[in-house]
């Protein structure tokens, strides 16, 4: 009998080059684990028929002596990334019964570093939220405390690894997506520099905010998949290369917190007490923690409420009923677009595509979205200006652990999820969240940023951190 | 912003609205669009930026080697709604 929740990736791998058990034994432990906890969880929109046949294909391989990071390993896909020849919706009615006819890269690397693809999990529609209760598929809960969210909107993604039903899954950030849901459920959630992982073949929400990333158990795990997924494609024009940056400055251990970011209104006594623990471990890990002024950082959440709506109403029109997914009848060809967006597309997704078209119109354009540009180019220079005397940038990855169901109430509310997360898609930096400490039974999680291109930072940290090496 | 220019907005995004829910977004977008205007703040007050933060360039290239024709249509026309041979049907526009 394998259990999955003492396994992770790495270990795992060591277990199937040894022949502990075969990646179907493995493959079939996932497997029995969605049937036996899914139902109530809801982290999968479905569980794909071929994932044993996938098994046994690894299974030949590792009894060639094949050695691939992935090899037998049961992942997730979050619903927004294509998958030849498999559902995929964005968690969307508008996409219901949508066949991908080709691979997005980073799941065609999933599948050629050996892994195999277990299902696809649940979101809030095209991404957009931090709960999955915007899922046209009913919400998904979270693994610790079913009365509550998971986070968003990777929120299957992040519960299928909480629950121990997969040992690692893929998830898209665009403000906070990964980090967010992973502080929430207890686990590692990774965001990597813009143009770190191909999006081709990712479902856009707003394209210069969208990366694919990795949750795991470990930080060690996320650099595993981070590895594979990575790398420049000739199909996404903004994907970089290891070099791109060029920044060979060595690691020195030091640590900025943004003091007043952190002590605002809203953030929780726990999350406070939590972070000034987290400051002390890094301490008695020989590193040097410093306040650090960063003023501007609290405005990139206003800034990404203009620059994501304008970039939404503009990639989503591209449903249209005629293509592909739903054709609602109208009486006549534009009432069938009328139709088939109006009932295609939930509360959240109209409010986003509606507030976009109102940014990007012609009276209001320099007011909002010209201003946002300028504020996006202001926070991404103080940023960087910053990690010219540090290495990193610290602070909790949420206000608060895990919120219950219906607990937002009004649209901002949610937003404010996002407050400690988005900076870091705004200015396209990496940055990890890693599990520490609780409040209560819920888990929270500290949130590391790194200048652009420097994961390797964020990984070194976070191993240390979580005494990893 | 009034429930009106919320329907206007919503005809331009060519989504079906009835007023219940454009009173109700007219009311959040008044709470939204108070808190984002925030950014002039930061949008006036900074320096502007000294690096070109983000790797980006267009990319070019010639147009050429096409692929064989046919190849995909079937695969892409398979997740069409309506459609006649090897055509996307719709309703007739004028």
């Amino acid at each position: 009998m394998i259990d999955l929740t003492v396994l992770n990736i790495r270990s795992a791998r060591e277990a199937l080059s040894k022949r502990e058990f075969s990646s179907r034994e493995l493959t079939q432990a996932a497997l029995d684990a969605v049937s036996k906890q899914d139902q109530e969880i809801h982290a999968f929109l479905e569980v794909f028929d071929d994932a044993l046949a996938q098994a046994e294909e690894a299974d030949k391989l590792i009894a060639k002596g094949v050695d691939l990071p992935l090899l037998g390993i049961p992942v997730a896909l979050k619903d927004n990334m294509l998958y030849s020849g498999h559902k995929a919706t964005a968690g969307s009615k508008i996409l219901k019964g949508f066949v991908a006819n080709y691979d997005a890269t980073a799941v065609r690397k999933l599948k050629e570093a050996g892994a195999v693809l277990i299902g696809r999990t649940n979101m809030d529609e095209f991404a957009m939220g931090s709960s999955t209760e915007n899922s046209a598929y009913g919400p998904t809960k979270n693994p610790l405390d079913t009365e509550r969210v998971p986070g968003g909107s990777s929120g299957g993604s992040a519960a299928a690894v909480a629950a121990n039903m997969v040992l690692g899954s893929l998830g898209s950030d665009t403000g906070g997506s990964i980090r967010q849901p992973a502080a929430l459920c207890g686990i590692v959630g990774l965001k990597t520099t813009y143009g770190r992982v191909s999006r081709h073949g990712l479902m856009a929400l707003a394209s210069s905010l969208d990366q694919i990333g990795p949750f795991a158990k470990t930080v060690s795990d996320a650099e595993i998949i981070y590895n594979v997924i990575k790398g420049e494609d000739k199909m996404d024009s903004t994907t970089i290369s290891d070099d791109t940056y060029n920044d060979s400055r060595q690691y020195s251990k030091v640590i900025g917190v943004p003091r007043e970011f952190i002590t605002m209104e809203g953030v929780s006594e726990t999350v406070k007490k939590n972070f000034e623990e987290a400051v002390e471990r890094f301490e008695s890990l020989g590193y040097k923690v410093v306040d650090i002024p960063l003023p501007s950082i609290p405005y990139s959440l206003s800034a990404y409420y203009i620059i994501l709506p304008a970039e939404v109403s503009s990639n989503l029109a591209r449903f249209d009923g005629v293509k592909y997914g739903l054709h609602v009848e109208g009486e006549n060809s534009i009432d069938d677009y009328f139709k088939t967006r109006g009932e295609g597309f939930g509360a959240e997704t109209r409010r986003r595509v509606i507030l976009g078209t109102y940014v990007l119109s012609s009276g209001y354009y320099d007011a909002y979205y010209g201003m946002a540009q300028k504020a996006r180019a202001a926070i991404t220079e103080e940023l960087r200006q910053a990690f010219k005397s540090v290495d990193l940038i610290m602070t909790p990855t949420t206000p608060t652990p895990a919120f219950k169901f219906g607990e937002k109430s009004s649209p901002l509310e949610m937003y404010m999820e996002d407050i400690f997360t988005v900076h870091a898609n705004i200015s396209g930096c990496p940055a990890i969240s890693i599990p520490f400490g609780k409040e209560g039974h819920l888990p929270l999680g500290i949130e590391l940023t790194a200048d652009l291109g420097r994961e390797d930072n964020l990984f070194i940290a976070g191993k240390d951190f979580l005494d990893e090496n | 912003m009034d429930k009106d220019k919320v329907l206007d907005l919503a005809k331009l995004a060519r989504i079906e609205m009835g007023e219940v829910e454009a009173e109700k977004l007219s009311h959040e977008f008044d709470a939204i669009l108070g808190y984002v205007s925030e950014v002039k703040s930061v949008a006036t007050n900074n320096q502007q930026p000294t690096t070109n933060n983000l790797a980006l360039k267009n990319v070019m290239r010639e147009d050429g080697e096409p692929h064989e024709s046919g190849l995909y249509t079937e695969s892409i026309l398979s997740q069409a709604p309506a459609r006649e041979g090897n055509y996307l049907k719709v309703k007739k526009i004028l």
